[in-house]
C-alpha cells in the first residue's frame, strides 16, 4: 500500500522537465520558419538541443545523481570526441569553392 | 543487501568494488551510451560535411505533412520517456504492475513513433527520394537521411524489443528494477538523439 501511494506520483515530478521539453521542440519549429541565415539558425537550433539534451541527461538520466568521476570520466570524452570531429569543416569549405557536387 | 551495497562491497572477498560505486550493467550502458553517442556524432558530422559541400542541397521538407509529423513524433518520443520514468519508479518502489503497466505504454508509444517513422519514408520514396538519388539536388540527400533517420529507427525498434523483454521478465520476477532502469536509460538516449537529429536534419532543410 505504502509502496502504491508512493509510486502514485511518479510522474508528476517530471512534468516541468517534460513541458520544457516539448516547448524546446515547439520553439525550435517557430525559429526554423523566421528569416534568418542558415548559420544563425544552426546556432540558435543547437543552442536549443543542447539545452534539451541536458535537461533529458540531469533530470531523465539523473546523470547528476551518479558520482562525480562517472560524470568525469564520459562527458568530458564525449565533448573531446565531437572537438576533434570539427577538424572537418576547413576541407568542407574547401569543397564548397570547388562545388563538386554541382550540376 | 541493495544492488548499490552489492556494487560497493562486492560479491566476496575475492572481488573487487565496482568502479563508480554504480552495477556493472549501469556502467556497460553509460558506456555504451557513450560510444553510440560518438556513432551518432559521425553520423551528424559527416551529414554536416556533405550538406556544406554541395550548392544544391535539397530542401524537401513542408510544414505539412513532414513537419507536422515530426511534431507529433516529438512529442510521442519525450512522452515515452516521461512513461519510462514512471516504470523506473514504479519498479523501485516495489509497484510491480504500475511498472508493467508503464512499460507496456512505452512500447505501445515507441511502436506509434517507428510506424509515424516509416510513414514519413514512405512519403519521401513516393517522391522519388532514393539513397543516391532524388528530384531536387545533390544526390547524397536520400544517404544521409535514410542513413540518420534509419539508424535511430533501429535504435528505436531495438529498444521497444529490450522494454518488452525487460518487461516480461520483471513480471516473471526474473528481472530487478536496476534491469528497468537500465534500459530506460538507453530509450532516454534513444530520445536525446532525436533532439539533434529534428533540427539537423529537418529543420533546416525547410522547404519555404
Amino acid at each position: 500500500m505504502a509502496a502504491s501511494k508512493k509510486s502514485d506520483n511518479t510522474i508528476a515530478k517530471y512534468l516541468p522537465v517534460y513541458f520544457a521539453l516539448l516547448a524546446i521542440a515547439g520553439a525550435e519549429v517557430l525559429l526554423a520558419y523566421q528569416h534568418f541565415s542558415t548559420g544563425s539558425l544552426l546556432a540558435i537550433l543547437l543552442a536549443l538541443a543542447f539545452c534539451g539534451g541536458t535537461l533529458a541527461l540531469r533530470y531523465f538520466m539523473h546523470l547528476a545523481q551518479e558520482s562525480r568521476g562517472l560524470f568525469l570520466t564520459l562527458i568530458p570524452a564525449v565533448i573531446f570526441l565531437f572537438l576533434i570531429m570539427n577538424m572537418i569543416w576547413s576541407d568542407s569549405f574547401r569543397l564548397l569553392r570547388m562545388r563538386p557536387f554541382g550540376h | 543487501m541493495s544492488e548499490s551495497e552489492t556494487a560497493m562491497q562486492g560479491h566476496g572477498a575475492t572481488m573487487e568494488a565496482s568502479p563508480y560505486a554504480i552495477p556493472s550493467r549501469k556502467l556497460a550502458i553509460w558506456l555504451f551510451i557513450a560510444s553510440d553517442a560518438a556513432t551518432f556524432g559521425v553520423f551528424l558530422f559527416g551529414y554536416g560535411y556533405l550538406r556544406t559541400a554541395s550548392v544544391d542541397w535539397p530542401t524537401p521538407f513542408k510544414f505539412s505533412p513532414s513537419i507536422l509529423n515530426v511534431l507529433v513524433m516529438t512529442a510521442v518520443l519525450i512522452t515515452s520517456s516521461l512513461t519510462m520514468l514512471g516504470a523506473v519508479d514504479s519498479a523501485k518502489a516495489g509497484d510491480g504492475a504500475k511498472a508493467g503497466r508503464f512499460l507496456w505504454s512505452t512500447i505501445l508509444l515507441g511502436v506509434i513513433f517507428a510506424g509515424l517513422h516509416i510513414r514519413e519514408w514512405f512519403g519521401l520514396i513516393d517522391e522519388g527520394v532514393r539513397l543516391f538519388q532524388n528530384p531536387w539536388g545533390s544526390p547524397l540527400f536520400g544517404a544521409t537521411f535514410f542513413s540518420i533517420t534509419g539508424l535511430h529507427l533501429l535504435h528505436v525498434i531495438g529498444g521497444v524489443v529490450a522494454i518488452a523483454v525487460v518487461a516480461r521478465g520483471f513480471a516473471r520476477g526474473r528481472l530487478t528494477p536496476g534491469h528497468v532502469e537500465t534500459v530506460g536509460l538507453y530509450w532516454h538516449f534513444v530520445d536525446l538523439v532525436w533532439m539533434f537529429v529534428v533540427p539537423l536534419v529537418y529543420l533546416l532543410n525547410l522547404s519555404r
